[in-house]
């Protein structure tokens, strides 16, 4: 079966845009959640700051600004014949739904001319597993071999039609959300914008071809002959991603956010914080293992409770099946850690409790991101699973913020605080309305 | 491969008296639902052993508008008293939740939004979803509906024999 990389990234999120900078957020507990104006009711958010956008749709301009990041870390031509997108998004442009065409296909379409993107996209949209999904079907279509790059885009922006929803469910928390905790009380709802690029190509952006044993990682030392430094750093994704390259981006002038040939900006920085942990002189430049082997998704699976709309399965079943596909043949001693939704609503975090004590997976660590992000839902599955293979890059497994007593039986081991790991494979777990489940193992090329 | 439609503006209450009957719950649902639900039950009524859990059957839903023509009820009621009964299926699949629901298909679920309907795009995409293991046939279906009235449906029941 044909392997798929992960080969680029971007972020658009309220704590930052840059993966070190978001990595760094989490990792020190900060959020950027406030409580704002409802309609009445007050709702309590992590909101990204619009303060001097005033382009059309504030959904296309994140989902564009984070698609564009992970082109350009990727390395690939948009517009090449074998290259396709997928759109992962709920509610895309609903706040326009007096006035607009707030069809997906339309968001779906205006990404594309944006990216330039020859092909027709597809959205995904399954709840709150559509990010998820969208990476499942961007591997497909890979596997399928009518592509060699799929683009994965997941955005939400919030608005009134979306917020007044969960409040009249009576899902959303006041406070800060508290995923498997006691106390837990209702979810946060956040925004965020998310992409990656997949590839059948481990090696996206490489002007001046070496051995195939580049790759191989066993030995990093030979992996990067002296004279290829500078193609290296041009092709390198942590290279792109300098902090100075995406800090603007949400403010000022969007025409001056999205500069077409904007690889600049990526290779000024200074050497020494492009590498940070592998290292200390400019030149030449050895780096970990971890930044040329790519991450991989190694499987997926989309499973239904067949239970309720609304509302999980009390048996975890679809949850429990998703699992069981993607784990077959896998040993719990392998992950790192399983990334689950935890909405911090009573019924999903209990129900994925079930599930994973089904899945024999009770001691592998488990951490949820809601506490730092709130649900981002259409965004969800591809933000928190690039924040997931960036934790196990830098060797921790995230704490789960909010997370103080075990508040789901059977338990699980939740990690309330970071741990360290040197283990280099995870599990990403999220489920939704409709009943619908999903579950994909990451796996770091060479890793088991 | 069996394949069925309904008509634009056809009575769904109707057809639901005609090859159902037993299901209240039909009545809840958003007219997107409601299509899909007949156009299931249109395919594989005849079938043994329904009503089994089984896990090798997909749901695969199509469409241009999603769920837009039940977001428009929702906003409505936004601006007076938000409807939770309405919000509900405000999200494009809901109705391949409600299929999977009535039939005990625990496979996968998965909605899908495309420019236009275009049937070689839908079988490439179907296609793709029996790359999972599990799924051994599939409820493929364009449901795309733009008012209570107004829709245009396609639905058809595949074997993996058939797709390769």
């Amino acid at each position: 079966m044909t392997k798929v990389y992960c080969i680029g990234c971007g972020l658009v999120t309220p704590v930052g845009n840059a993966p070190s900078e978001v990595l760094s957020a989490v990792r020190a507990g900060k959020s950027a959640f406030r409580l704002y104006d409802g309609w009445p009711e007050p709702y309590y958010a992590s909101l990204l700051d619009r303060e001097g956008f005033e382009g059309p749709s504030f959904f296309d301009h994140i989902a564009l600004q984070a698609a564009r990041t992970a082109v350009q870390e990727a390395g690939i031509d948009a517009s090449g014949a074998r290259v396709g997108l997928v759109l992962s998004t709920i509610k895309g442009n609903i706040e326009k739904i007096d006035t607009d065409d707030v069809s997906l296909a339309a968001a779906a379409e205006t990404l594309a001319q944006g990216l330039g993107v020859k092909t027709k996209p597809v959205v995904v949209s399954n709840a709150c597993i559509s990010g998820l999904a969208a990476l499942l079907q961007g591997v497909r279509m890979i596997r399928s071999g009518a592509y060699d790059h799929i683009i994965v885009v997941g955005a939400e922006v919030q608005s009134r039609f979306i917020v007044t929803g969960f409040q009249s469910l009576k899902a959303l928390s006041l406070n800060p959300c508290k995923p498997f905790d006691a106390d837990r009380d209702g979810l946060n709802v956040g925004e965020a914008a998310a992409a990656m690029v997949l590839s059948a190509h481990p090696v996206p952006f490489d002007p001046h071809p070496v051995s195939e044993n580049y790759f191989s990682g066993r030995d990093p030392k030979n992996q990067f002959p002296e004279t290829s430094t500078e193609p290296a750093l041009q092709g390198d994704p942590k290279n792109q991603f300098s902090e100075t390259s995406t800090e603007p981006a949400l403010q000022g002038d969007p025409k001056n956010q999205f500069p077409e040939t904007s690889t600049k900006p990526a290779l000024q920085g200074d050497p020494k914080n492009q590498f940070p942990e592998t290292s200390t002189k400019p030149a030449p430049v050895i780096p970990s293992e971890a930044s040329v082997s790519p991450w991989e998704i190694v499987d997926g699976a989309v499973r239904n409770d067949a239970n309720h709309i609304s509302g999980p399965s009390r048996t975890g079943e679809g949850s429990y099946n998703a699992l069981r596909y993607v784990l077959e043949g896998v040993s719990a001693e392998e992950l790192a850690f399983v990334n689950v939704h935890g909405t911090a609503t009573r019924y999903n975090d209990q129900m994925e409790a079930i599930a994973l004590n089904r899945a024999g997976l009770q001691e592998v660590p488990v951490n949820a991101l809601k506490g730092i992000f709130g649900h981002t839902m259409g965004a969800a599955g591809i933000l928190e699973s690039i924040v997931s293979m960036k934790a196990c890059d830098a060797g921790v497994v995230l704490p789960t913020q909010g997370f103080s007593q075990m508040g789901v039986e059977p338990a699980v081991n939740v990690s309330a605080q970071e741990r360290k790991t040197d283990k280099k494979a995870f599990v990403k777990l999220l489920s939704g309305f409709g009943g619908v489940n999903g579950a994909l193992l990451f796996r770091k090329g060479g890793a088991r | 491969m069996k394949q069925v439609s309904i008509p634009s503006g056809a009575s769904l209450t109707e057809l639901y008296r005609k090859w159902v009957g037993d299901y209240p719950k039909f009545f809840k649902m958003d007219t997107l639902s409601k299509l899909g639900f007949l156009l299931t039950e249109m395919l594989v009524r005849d079938e043994p052993d329904r009503f089994t859990f089984r896990e090798d059957r997909a749901v695969l839903v199509f469409s241009r508008e999603g769920c837009v023509a039940n977001d428009r009820h929702y906003a409505e009621s936004m601006k007076d008293f938000p409807s939770p009964a309405l919000f509900v299926y405000t999200l494009p699949n809901i109705v391949s939740g409600e299929i999977s629901i009535r039939n005990k298909w625990g496979g996968e679920s998965s909605d899908y939004v495309l420019a236009s309907y275009d049937e070689a795009r839908i079988w490439d995409l179907v296609r793709q979803a029996f790359q999972d293991k599990c799924t051994q046939s599939a409820l493929v279906a364009w449901i795309d509906c733009t008012s209570d009235n107004e829709w245009v449906t396609n639905a058809w029941l595949v074997d993996k024999t058939e797709m390769l």
